[in-house]
């Protein structure tokens, strides 16, 4: 290769490396549009959101006033809000307590057999929601359970607990052996060695693994709708409240959106870095 | 080096393996009473002919409603959507999220900001998902994708309405691809790059790097997706329910098994059939998934 083809190469690739950014940046503003469109319709007037589609207009907070203002006899912003959050936090903090333990006898001193194990815990996840809809129905309400904050914690948890075993056994395994071994040694038990060793090396596996089980709890509707239509009711019940089939609703289902998507967001983009390095590390080995 | 003997036992009673054992326990008896039992139930129910409201008598009917639904051709028809919602969104999700995770696999100027706008069709609530893409986009009036198509000549069309599947399909396609996306992108982070320097001295292009190299690492990674992306969107639901509330074309089986149960139709013995065929059809898909898992899994040792 003489000097100036070099060059050329080299003026070439750039030039592909630009168009490159140039096509992702496209593709992420095409791909975001939809938030952004709903974010600009929250504050829109219905008037300016119910009409073709608007870029400039007189922005308000007054949907969001609107919508997160307690009309009595309806589930109000704030209840949905508290009861998204007790729901979460106590469903995840069952999670944990159950997957770190299983996690450790599954990677740190494994059964026997545990790959079986491991198989059937991931198995009750191909199980469809729906096949267990019908009986947890009946057995709720033969227990009063129906519309009780309590039996939507018990099953978020349900449907987070395979995931976080999972995920847990596989950041269990990149600890150190030696160092589980020397706490052994010093006579710790399985408290001892979480404690001193596995909980504090697998931080950011658990947090990654927390954050997902906190994600798929809060955005969960199927079992909060069919269990718990009433008092105790969740976030995306609330949003859906906000759609009437009289009158005009656009903003300020777009206000309601944003409101109830913010949290799971943020965390979302905070961890996103976090995320992808615990599924690279966490999801194949 | 024999340990045993200095370090102090704290239980004798209980032998080695039952220790090993003893803190799985709760998670696996949970799991057990949460969906072995529910599903066990669900068996005896879907032999019984019973009417929840007005409440009826339970009658043991064998297998008829077995029967029954094999002469249902809203079944069929619901079986027919569910296969269409399922595979499509995963193959175009699965091919997006690649082109998008290679896109993000290179510097180039606010990258971070482009895969944060990338994830986050991921993280929304998918009722808002499906709530959005219909009132704002689809809407026959004042939906963004029609005043393009108006402004280009097209005449406006009513998209949930006239082509549910498509309309769904495409909704999940966009909720999907970030997922898909953030899987392929681990697998590129973990690729090796001295073997990818080594091929490039080599004098390798990059479409035959990408194709000899990258793709065949990739696979694990793509099956995953594929695998967790299949188990999730079988179950499709909340969509469906604030986008269309079922229909032609949008009913899916777990969207059936609702409708004729605890939807209206309180029919709980033939629900109770369909959603066992559902489990069957799991059953099938996820013994294929395993076996892709055991793969994963195979070739690890632990002491």
């Amino acid at each position: 290769m003489s000097a100036a083809d070099v060059t050329v190469a080299v003026g070439e690739r750039r030039w592909v490396n630009r168009a490159l950014g140039a096509l992702a940046w496209l593709v992420g503003l095409l791909v975001f549009f939809p938030v952004f469109w709903m974010v600009l319709n929250s504050f829109k007037s219905e008037q300016d959101a119910n009409t073709s589609p608007k870029l400039f207009f007189d922005p308000t907070l007054d949907r969001y006033r609107e919508v997160t203002e307690s009309a009595g006899g309806v589930l109000s912003f704030g209840e949905a809000f508290t009861n998204s959050a007790v729901i979460v936090l106590l469903s995840t903090l069952i999670v944990l307590a159950l997957a770190i333990p299983a996690a450790y006898a599954l990677a740190i001193r494994p059964v026997r057999r545990w790959r079986d194990v491991l198989f059937f815990i991931i198995s009750t996840k191909f199980l469809p929601v729906v096949a267990a809809i019908l009986p947890i129905w009946i057995l709720a309400r033969n227990l009063d359970l129906l519309n009780t904050q309590l039996v939507l914690v018990i099953l978020y948890a349900g449907i987070n607990l395979p995931l976080a075993v999972w995920m847990l056994r596989s950041f269990f395994r990149e600890i150190p052996r030696e160092l589980i071994e020397a706490a052994e040694i010093d006579g710790a038990g399985l408290r001892g060695q979480l404690s001193s060793v596995i909980l504090p090396l697998a931080a950011p596996g658990i947090a990654a693994t927390a954050l997902l089980c906190v994600i798929f709890a809060w955005n969960e509707y199927f079992y909060a709708v069919q269990l718990n239509p009433a008092e105790g009711s969740t976030v995306p019940i609330w949003v859906t409240t906000n759609v009437s089939t009289r009158g005009e609703f656009l903003a300020k289902l777009s206000a309601a959106s944003v409101l109830a998507c913010i949290p799971v967001v943020l965390a979302g983009w905070i961890a996103q870095k976090r995320m992808i390095r615990g599924l690279a590390m966490g999801a194949i080995k | 080096m024999d340990h045993t003997v200095i370090r102090p036992r704290m239980r004798p009673a209980l032998s080695d393996s039952w220790r090993r054992r003893l803190p799985l326990l709760p998670a696996l008896l949970f799991l057990i009473l949460l969906t072995q039992v529910p599903f066990a139930l669900s068996i005896f129910y879907s032999l019984t002919d019973w009417k929840v409201v007005p409440p009826g008598p339970r009658e043991f009917v064998g297998l008829d409603n077995y029967d029954s639904l094999l002469h249902d051709s809203f079944f069929g028809e619901a079986i027919w959507t569910s296969v269409r919602l399922t595979v499509f969104p995963v193959i175009g999700a699965l091919v997006l999220g690649t082109a998008f995770a290679l896109l993000l696999d290179r510097k180039f100027f606010g990258r971070g900001v482009v895969r944060t706008m990338l994830i986050t069709p991921f993280l929304l609530v998918p009722v808002v998902v499906g709530l959005i893409w219909k009132n704002q986009l689809f809407h026959g009036l004042y939906g963004a994708i029609n005043w393009v198509v108006e402004n280009l000549g097209g005449t406006p069309v009513e998209f949930v309405s006239e082509h549910p599947t498509l309309s769904i399909g495409i909704v999940l396609v966009w909720q999907w691809t970030p997922f898909m996306m953030l899987i392929v992108l681990a697998g590129l982070q973990s690729q090796p790059t001295d073997i990818v320097e080594a091929a490039k001295v080599d004098g390798a292009g990059p479409f035959a790097i990408f194709r000899q190299l990258t793709l065949s690492h990739l696979r694990p990674y793509l099956e995953l997706g594929i695998l967790l992306g299949t188990i999730y969107l079988i179950q499709v639901y909340d969509q469906i329910a604030v986008m269309t509330g079922g229909g032609p074309g949008s009913t899916n089986v777990p969207y059936y098994v609702y409708q004729r149960s605890i939807g209206g139709g309180w029919e709980f013995g033939l629900a109770s059939s369909y959603s066992i065929v559902v489990v069957i059809a799991s059953i099938v898909i996820a013994t294929f998934a395993l076996r892709v898992l055991s793969t994963l899994l195979k070739g690890e040792q632990i002491a």
